[in-house]
């Protein structure tokens, strides 16, 4: 049993994860709701975007349970500590090359003098890991590669048939309908939600799952960094600081933006003008300017106190909080000014006067009639912002005032292959690598973020 | 004009050909038929009223003719025809060439027809230019100055080159008809264009109407829901339903006798033609006084938001209301009636003045004590549909009263409560787990007035409860309202701009004009002998509904 180690991400993570449970067993209680998201996941796009999320966010909550090994574990690498990824990944993380090496490279990307039988020679020597199952890798790589591949492919084409045949036969169950017939709907596309696009979004994902599967075991997929570390194994290890950035982010900021600007908009008068010169001075001052002075604060902070973190991986968390914390501060002006444009609005309703009327107190008004009649903005806001946190991670990292740079992130990713894009010839899978999965994670969640849109947004939901 | 000579001026139209044939349409929303083959025929220089009311097809109908149907919707089958010429297979290009020079439709809302941003001769002008090939210069200027003049604006120079926002809503329509016109159309659409207008100015836009008709002989499709409208300015009148037309005459023959049983039942439903109430006492306990109440909205200006002036939304009105009584507040939008109600319920806090309800000075009071006097003072607005909140339920909503006043024990009392009110004003209890949104205009202010009654109020403010509402509906609503008033006791203060209404429910009735009450006494003396220059004007410009004899007492 091993000691399991509670980071403060990890703690407000679950707490997310539990937030977003309870609020789906509320969108389920409520008709208005369900409708909304029911529609969010009929638009195409939309679905294939929540699919390609899942993935993402499995991968971020694999990562978030963190344990500290036991010392017998072997000790190639110095073990700190380590998440249910790193046991599920563990030779991904462990077989570690001198230096750089290309994608599904055999041999180092450098000269280097090699002691060979004919005596020292400057040749481009085997790598340890990459092509190990090789004995001429000359001849044996092509074929070794596709045998690989096709492979994959079958189990992955076998994996997917046994997804399709669960989901259409658990379908057919519920609706009482035969597994034929079923299937003939799901594939003429008449059922309500757009299932054959879940089915064929996760297709894809299988895929590239099984691929990167049985390739890595004999090969780095997306080469080695300066360190010799594997690419795809940082690539991933990314995703779970974008998706904390991306969420804690509005977590923090949401509180401001709600409580500030229904106040503002409900109670007008001072409290209204101390909000609205608040966010105005706010909003005059570049927030990067703000996170770049505050980071090295919290730097200089954490190295006087040095005695009161246990490890590395406890001071880069510290620090990943503390950026979400500076960018949450810095960003809810432009929510807080939506909602208290739109509680102006409400203020005037007449549900609301009447409610006044009745003799309703303020509280309950807020609580009851403004609150659920903004909340479609809050989410809207919620979604948009997300992808708009995972590149300004990207960019902050990229000028050394974003995350640790023990972390793995795509911007720390991105900002030490700027210095090997110099390099003849040129290495490229670093930057290729962080730019793909951050593209990929980008895109689902900008098409989610429309379809929530389209199905939220007032404005737009008349025809 | 005789009878007589009506129907001869229609024969001889008639040999001229038709202007426009309408024939079969059938126009679907998806799968939802709105227009199931509808039939009309419009003949030079002649105007034709289309009745109906809301959701019935009528703007539809007036939208596929200029073939301008929002996306959602598709014509099934069917046939227009301009002088014989199919406007239904006109490629887009001809179609452009028809819009506004010889079909020019003007809509409801002036305020939203207009760019704000041009000035109304800037849009004038571009009429001009695309449909009467005029470029530039003096002669474009004057004919956009001479058509403002053509529609009653003063000083068309200098109306020319102002915006919109510096208009009032009846010049704005004005602009709107010279914009028509600019194009000289043989045909003008005009999408309910006095409604959103009050009574004296409607009367102008129609007289305009009528005479800028005569002058250059185009024929009018007019859409109204206003039967008084439709007699005042139709020479035929077709009555729609559901996407049918069900009967078209006359107008002669049509308030004469009209055939169809819905024509017969939306006369019925004319608040005129509800019986006046006799009741036998009118001397309950003064309930309410209100004494010389001025509400004012400050005007504020600059960097530090002094305050440089104010509106004077109501301006020293006094008014009293005996227990049990209608009091009515007629006026136009603007004079400040609404404010009025709520200066009452302290919603908006009067300026000066004294509102002294059941002994209690309701200026005075504040906090807990004001919102334990609520109960007694209720209020019903306007739009049914902005009145409830669209996450609560209906059982919520009624309850939310008692809650915050502490009537009832506990839930299942209050639940009960809930459906017995829901009862009274005829809704079905067993719905009420549904939203507002699944109910229709009629019975959410049904709710709305289950809501006020659940505090046992005895007062109840009604800002204009049913102006929204279709006249069927309509007549229900102060059906409804007469009968709690009689079973509960309860006084109403009644603001409308609708004298019908006031006619059937109000005991007394006060004219507002200009945030002060002009003249004020029982109903039957103000409206039999109107004293004030402005009740008189008031009183003369509601158009009236020659009411057929042959229609029962519903």
């Amino acid at each position: 049993m091993p000691d399991f180690v509670l980071l403060w991400t990890d703690v407000l993570v679950y707490l997310l994860v539990g937030g977003i449970a309870a609020y789906v067993v509320y969108v389920r209680c409520h008709r208005h709701l369900s409708d909304r998201w029911q529609q969010v996941l009929r638009s195409r796009l939309g679905m294939a975007g929540a699919v390609v999320l899942c993935a993402y966010g499995a991968i971020g909550l694999l990562d978030s349970v963190h344990y500290l090994p036991s010392p017998s574990a072997d000790t190639a690498v110095p073990a700190g500590v380590l998440s249910a990824f790193d046991a599920l990944v563990g030779p991904l993380r462990t077989r570690v090359e001198k230096t750089y090496s290309a994608p599904l490279a055999t041999h180092a990307y450098s000269r280097e003098l090699v002691d060979t039988p004919d005596g020292l020679s400057y040749d481009y020597p085997r790598l340890v890991w990459g092509g190990v199952r090789l004995q001429d890798p000359q001849s044996e790589r092509l074929p070794d590669l596709l045998r690989t591949m096709g492979l994959a492919i079958a189990q992955a084409a076998l994996c997917w048939l046994a997804l399709c045949v669960i989901v259409i036969g658990w379908q057919a169950a519920r609706a009482g309908q035969a597994f034929r017939a079923r299937l003939a709907a799901v594939l003429a596309r008449e059922t309500e939600l757009p299932w054959d696009v879940a089915l064929l979004t996760s297709g894809a994902l299988l895929l590239l799952l099984f691929l990167c599967l049985h390739l890595s075991s004999g090969y780095h997929v997306l080469g080695t960094d300066k360190v010799g570390q594997d690419v795809l194994y940082q690539s991933l290890k990314s995703v779970r600081t974008g998706l904390v950035i991306g969420t804690l982010t509005t977590l923090f900021m949401l509180p401001f933006a709600i409580f500030l600007g229904v106040a503002a908009g409900y109670f007008r008068g001072w409290m209204d003008d101390a909000v609205q010169y608040l966010y105005a001075t706010l909003a005059s001052i570049p927030s990067v300017l703000l996170v770049a002075a505050a980071v090295p604060l919290a730097q200089v902070y954490m190295q006087a106190n040095a005695e009161s973190f246990s490890s590395l991986e406890q001071r880069a968390d510290l620090r990943l909080l503390l950026l979400c914390l500076i960018l949450g501060v810095t960003s809810w002006t432009t929510l807080c000014r939506l909602l208290r444009g739109e509680t102006l609005k409400l203020r005037e309703a007449e549900f609301v006067l009447a409610a006044q009327a009745l003799g309703v107190g303020h509280v309950v008004i807020l609580a009851r009639h403004v609150l659920p009649n903004v909340m479609h903005i809050v989410l809207i806001a919620l979604v948009l912002d997300f992808s708009g946190l995972v590149l300004a991670e990207a960019v902050l990292s990229y000028v050394n005032v974003g995350v640790d740079p023990t972390m793995h992130s795509w911007g720390n990713m991105i900002n030490s292959a700027r210095l090997e894009l110099a390099r003849e010839p040129i290495v490229w899978w670093s930057l290729a690598a962080a730019f793909l999965f951050m593209l990929g994670l980008v895109l689902a969640a900008n098409l989610f973020a429309d379809a929530v849109r389209d199905a939220f947004d007032p404005r737009l939901r008349r025809r | 004009m005789s009878d007589w000579d009506d129907t001869t001026r229609w024969q001889k139209r008639r040999e001229s050909g038709p202007l426009l044939e309408v024939s079969g349409l059938d126009v679907r929303f998806g799968q939802e038929p709105v227009l199931r083959g509808v039939d009309f025929t419009v003949y030079p220089s002649e105007t034709l009223a289309l009745i109906g009311e809301s959701g019935c097809g009528k703007t539809i109908s007036a939208l596929s003719i200029l073939r301008l149907l929002p996306p959602a919707a598709d014509v099934f089958s069917g046939s227009i025809r301009l002088e014989g010429e199919e406007l239904l297979d006109l490629p887009e290009r001809d179609m452009r060439k028809i819009r506004g020079r010889r079909i020019a439709m003007i809509f409801q809302e002036p305020q939203t027809s207009l760019n704000p941003v041009l000035t109304v001769g800037g849009q004038i002008a571009e009429v001009l230019r695309l449909h009467r090939g005029l470029t530039g210069g003096r002669e474009l200027n004057e004919r956009v100055a001479a058509l403002l003049d053509d529609v009653g604006l003063p000083d068309p120079h200098r109306c020319a080159g102002e915006y919109p926002h510096q208009l009032s809503g009846g010049m704005k329509q004005r602009v709107m008809i010279a914009m028509a016109l600019a194009g000289d159309p043989d045909l003008l659409l005009a999408d309910e264009p006095t409604t959103a207008l009050d009574v004296t100015i409607q009367a102008q836009i129609l007289d305009l109407i009528e005479n800028l008709q005569e002058r250059f002989g185009m024929a009018v499709l007019f859409i109204t829901h206003d039967l008084g409208v439709a007699a005042r300015i139709a020479d035929r009148i077709a009555v729609m339903r559901e996407g049918r037309i069900l009967e078209t005459a006359l107008r002669k023959a049509f308030f004469d006798s009209p055939t169809h049983p819905y024509s017969h039942r939306l006369f019925a439903a004319l608040p005129q033609r509800l019986k006046r109430r006799v009741r036998a006492q009118r001397t309950g306990d003064l309930l309410l006084r209100v004494k010389d109440l001025r509400v004012h909205f400050p005007i504020r200006k600059g960097l530090l938001r002094r305050t440089v002036g104010h509106v004077r939304a109501v301006d020293g009105v006094s008014l009293e209301l005996r227990e049990g009584c209608t009091l009515a507040v007629v006026g136009e939008s603007g004079s400040g009636k609404t404010t009025l109600g709520r200066g009452i319920l302290q919603i908006v806090r009067p300026t000066a003045g004294t509102v002294s309800f059941a002994g209690v000075e309701l200026t005075f009071t504040h906090g807990r004590p004001l919102r334990r006097i609520r109960s007694d003072l209720q209020t019903i607005f306007q739009d049914p549909y902005a009145s409830m909140n669209p996450r609560m339920t209906v059982d919520n909503i009624v309850e939310e009263g008692m809650i915050a006043q502490k009537i009832g024990k506990d839930r299942a009392w209050r639940q009960a409560r809930v459906a017995e009110l829901l009862e009274q004003v005829g809704i079905d209890p067993d719905h009420r787990f549904r939203y507002p949104h699944e109910f229709s205009g009629g019975q959410r202010q049904r709710i709305c007035v289950a809501r006020a009654l659940a505090v046992d109020p005895r007062l109840i403010v009604c800002d204009e409860p049913t102006s929204s509402l279709d006249v069927s509906v309509q007549s229900q609503i102060l059906r409804l309202l007469a009968d709690l008033q009689e079973s509960l006791g309860i006084a109403y203060l009644f603001i409308t701009h609708n004298l019908g209404v006031v006619e059937y429910l109000a005991d007394e009735v006060a004219v507002m004009y200009q945030g002060g009450i002009v003249e004020a006494g029982p109903v039957e003396q103000v409206f039999r002998d109107p004293r004030h220059p402005y009740t008189q004007r008031l009183l003369s410009a509601v158009p009236v509904v020659p009411v057929p004899n042959a229609i029962a007492e519903p």
